[in-house]
């Protein structure tokens, strides 16, 4: 490859400037006159048939512009489907019949001020008749379990989900399977067989902005939205089959998010917001509390039951059982089931596999993609498991798992090989970094120090797809439209590096244009770590359209075959005479005799799949592309208190090539910074259903205390040969490892094995407790 | 009840209309329109919304805009002069110590606060300090960092003005 100007560097951010001072975009301060506020009245009740609703007295309250229930929907809006959702459509827009987890939305309000729409709330009766209700995600897959919903309608929106079946009867909405060789002989034949439970709890994603839409009609009746949405195509096309508005009829545009997360996937707030602006004609926004934020999507509480078998050192077989729960509305659930289901037994090689991954309805807060779409729950299970086999047959934990990762075009278990797969790599930087072998300083009695390590792989969504246009002016700058969304990944600057590699123009000549489905091309999703790869390639493909065009311009000017040009510092010139050759704007005017005038390339980047066979998971090409993770940490366990602190911690990931190194680096530490909350505080307690912490004051989240003392991202690069310049994904990568990685180093310090999310001090304390009184596994080993 | 009263707001006198109930965050917002003071949960548990009072950092969503009748408020968009930009947002452009930012004013604000405080701050009493305003793409790396090029930046400037005096 040629040397590379921008891509590589860490050039700063587009979006630094307008962010350090606070001028930049969010959607919570886009007001247009008559805007009508928006208060939800929730259901208290996790499952209840609702029997009389009583409005007038809202009604009446001066200032409020309409009290919506669910029934009248219909009425209002004929031709409305009154359920969305990306895998089945089974939320409505307001609850008609029943509400399905405490906190649905049963009767929504505009009016001329928030604070308006909230007393009128207060004037609204709702009768309840409450029913039974289901909560643990083993009692809802028996049979006699109450059901959450009677039927499951496919929703057919997205390619990879196009296998989601419809349903009825069940608590369980998908299933999915995979089966490897005979795993039954493999256990029969073992020396040892593992079989251990893992779970990790419900969590919160926390954006600091929580979601906010606006929507109003423009002068054509058209439906605006602007919203923080990491989707805006999706919406756009769930708003149309919604409401059966045609697709241009409705203008979906996303500033900067303040952070998503997986939070703002899909459809949230839109359908909702649509209605009352169509049905008052005035603009509304929704701007949900951060209370309301808890209600509005979560991170899976998982259930995994993970069976080894092992046979002279090497592990021959793997059983996993996992059980998600999803809630009371299925959201993005089939595709975290499908896509982390069939990576739980690991980036291991492992001959004889049988996964079941259930995506299961209870009476909760609904579960959708969080950081990570559900692997770091199914590597929670599996890299804990890992060291508790190493220990078990007396090999060192970092050695055990070199010996089972998979080399380059071997068969993940799958039935896919692997490629640009470089587990092994982050495992020894993980593990160089954290001095692996050298023994932990123990310092006196109740202070106990451990190493741990974990590894790792998610593949990425496949199939999907990514649209872009390159408009290039005149004077050599340029224009990038992309739906792909800003929410602190650095995907802007990204495509602008790559832009700017493939013209030869400067990095500052290069502007974004902000998601708006009026202009910017389809695009699946701003999530999963996709971004760089699809659009990369996506605006890679369509600046080299461009190119091509004004090279063909440059050639027959200079009478040069056009293979001979380059395009560098804004010229285009044959390889090695920068003088032969012309500036941009030069060669617009050869081409069209006056400026101003623009030239435009498009690309569309869309990997396929081999769809898996739907009884055994097998697929030649599961997945375009695979990013390795590893975590290293030190910890000190006090015995008195139980509290982990964290000595050390390094998060690796495998991103290819880094197109931004330091945007790289700050995606492997920030998501290992909040996963390490998560291991050892996050999670969302419920009672009854009910949620107990839903407010900042009783859901803790990482802070700056928090951060270890030392903690270094490391990226490894091992080259994809079709992403863009080898690059492939990172946002996600940091989330992966870091609870194995700390449970490893937690039994390496005190030998006690936590298997339950979080780690918190009681757990600790029992665990050492149960060690004590002969209840649990062995002594501590160095 | 509805009422007018006086602000100091990034320097300049300002008389606004309020209901007793308004909080200072909606005041700035919805009446002075400062888009950079953000609400990120209502209940004073996460610095989004962080101004200074008299120098002193507060959650705006906590205090009544009554109370802050005739006191002085900095928001980010009263840092700097004009075009250039204050010293610690310099720090957080060099240092990088941002990502989708939301809150960022905040802990601009807040690392302002400290070094105006304590010139001398440590490593620990920035992590202290700080431990009010949460980050949830977890940059605190690079915001620590930010906060130390801060505090030398500012240094380096009284130093000139020590030398020039």
């Amino acid at each position: 490859m040629a040397s590379l100007s921008v891509v590589g560097q860490s050039v700063p951010r587009k979006d630094a400037a307008q962010k350090v001072t606070g001028r930049v975009l969010h959607v919570g301060q886009i007001e247009l006159p008559r805007m009508l506020h928006v208060a939800v009245l929730r259901s208290p009740h996790p499952h209840a048939r609702i029997v009389r609703i009583e409005k007038a007295r809202a009604e009446a309250l001066e200032g409020v512009a309409v009290v919506l229930t669910g029934r009248e929907l219909g009425e209002k809006l004929p031709g409305i489907d009154p359920a969305f959702g990306p895998a089945f459509r089974d939320q409505p827009i307001l609850a008609i019949d029943k509400a399905c987890f405490a906190g649905d939305p049963v009767v929504a309000v505009a009016a001329e001020s928030r604070r308006i729409a909230e007393d009128a709330l207060d004037l609204v009766e709702v009768d309840y008749e409450p029913l039974p209700a289901v909560f643990d995600v083993l009692e809802a897959v028996k049979p006699d379990a109450p059901l959450v919903h009677e039927q499951h309608r496919p929703a057919k929106a997205f390619a990879d989900l196009a296998h989601v079946k419809a349903g009825q009867r069940s608590n369980i909405c998908y299933h999915f399977k995979l089966r490897r060789g005979d795993v039954e002989k493999a256990f029969a034949e073992a020396d040892r067989v593992f079989e251990d439970t893992f779970s990790s709890p419900p969590a919160q994603h926390v954006p600091m902005e929580p979601h906010v839409t606006l929507v109003y009609l423009d002068e054509n009746e058209r439906v605006n939205i602007w919203t923080a949405s990491q989707t805006p195509s999706y919406v756009r096309t769930e708003i149309s089959a919604t409401f059966g508005i045609p697709m241009n009829r409705i203008r979906v545009r996303v500033p900067y998010l303040g952070g998503g997360y997986g939070a703002k996937l899909y459809a949230k707030l839109e359908p909702l917001v649509t209605a009352l602006a169509l049905i008052t004609k005035r603009p509304v926004r929704y701007a949900l509390t951060r209370e309301e934020e808890f209600l509005m999507i979560t991170k899976h509480k998982v259930i995994t039951k993970i069976k080894t078998a092992v046979r002279a050192g090497q592990i021959t077989a793997r059983k996993c059982e996992i059980y998600w729960d999803t809630g009371a509305y299925a959201e993005i659930g089939p595709r975290v089931v499908h896509k982390s289901g069939y990576t739980s037994a690991g980036p291991y090689r492992i001959p004889n596999v049988w996964i079941d991954s259930y995506c299961v309805y209870t009476n909760h807060v609904p579960a959708g993609a969080f950081r990570g779409f559900g692997v770091p729950q199914v590597i929670w299970a599996y890299d804990s498991q890992m060291d508790t086999i190493a220990r078990a047959i007396g090999a060192d934990p970092l050695e055990f798992r070199l010996r089972h990762a998979l080399d380059e075009g071997e068969t993940f278990a799958t039935g896919t090989p692997v490629r640009s797969f470089g587990v092994k790599q982050s495992l020894a930087e993980a593990a160089r970094a954290i001095g692996w072998g050298e023994p932990s300083p123990r310092s006196s009695g109740t202070k106990l120090r451990g190493k741990g390590i974990a590894c790792g792989v998610k593949a990425v969504l496949t199939p999907s797809i990514s649209g872009a246009i390159v408009i290039m002016n005149a004077d050599g700058t340029v224009n990038v439209l992309s739906s792909t969304v800003e929410m602190g990944q650095g995907a802007e600057t990204m495509m602008a590096q790559i832009v700017a590699e493939e013209l030869g123009v400067s990095f500052d000549q290069v502007h974004i244009v902000q998601p708006d489905t009026d202009i910017t091309p389809y695009d699946t999703i701003t999530a999963g770590s996709r971004s760089t790869y699809h659009m990369g390639n996506a605006v890679r493909l369509a600046a080299g359209k461009v190119k091509a065009e004004l090279f063909s311009v440059v050639a027959k000017k200079l009478e040069v075959d056009p293979g001979d040009l380059v395009a560098a510092r804004g010229r285009i010139f044959v390889r090695g005479t920068e003088e032969r050759g012309m500036s941009i704007s030069e060669a617009f005017l050869a081409r069209f005799g006056s400026l101003g005038t623009t030239l435009t390339g498009e690309a569309i980047c869309q990997p396929e799949a081999i769809p898996m066979d739907p009884e055994t998971g097998q697929s030649e090409k599961c997945t375009e592309y695979w990013f390795p993770s590893a975590t290293s940490v030190e910890v000190e366990v006090d015995t008195e208190t139980g509290q982990v602190k964290l000595l050390q911690f390094y998060s690796v990931g495998d991103a290819g090539t880094a197109i931004n190194p330091k945007h790289c680096e700050q995606q492997l530490l920030g998501s290992a910074i909040t996963h390490l909350g998560l291991t050892l505080f996050e999670q969302m307690i419920f009672e009854e259903g009910r949620l107990v912490n839903g407010s900042l004051l009783d859901y803790q989240i990482a802070s700056i205390r928090d951060l270890p003392e030392h903690v270094r991202p490391i990226v490894v690069e091992v080259p994809h040969e079709t992403g863009p310049f080898g690059a492939k994904g990172v946002g996600e990568t940091g989330t992966l490892t870091v609870s194995a990685a700390i449970a490893n180093a937690i039994e390496a310090a005190t030998g006690v094995r936590l298997r339950d999310l979080p780690i918190t001090p009681e757990k600790v304390l029992l665990g050492l407790e149960q060690l004590r009184s002969g209840a649990n596994r062995k002594a501590p080993t160095a | 009840m509805k009422r007018n009263i006086s602000l100091r707001v990034n320097g300049r006198e300002q008389r606004v209309e309020i209901d007793d109930a308004d909080t200072l965050l909606e005041t700035l917002r919805d009446r002075l329109k400062l888009w950079s003071v953000r609400e990120g949960c209502g209940v004073g548990a996460c610095g989004t919304c962080t101004v200074l009072l008299d120098g002193k950092p507060v959650s705006a969503c906590l205090l009544l805009a009554a109370r802050s009748a005739g006191r002085e408020i900095l928001t980010v968009e009263g840092l700097g002069t004009g075009n250039e930009l204050h010293p610690v947002q310099e720090a957080f452009l060099s240092e990088r110590a941002l990502q989708c930012a939301y809150c960022t004013p905040g802990f601009v604000l807040s690392v302002k606060a400290l070094l105006d405080e304590n010139p001398d701050a440590s490593e620990a009493d920035i992590r202290e300090y700080l431990a009010g305003n949460l980050c949830r793409c977890a940059g605190y790396l690079d915001i620590i960092k930010a906060a130390r090029l801060a505090q030398e930046k500012l240094k380096r400037a009284r130093d000139q003005v020590g030398t020039s005096e």
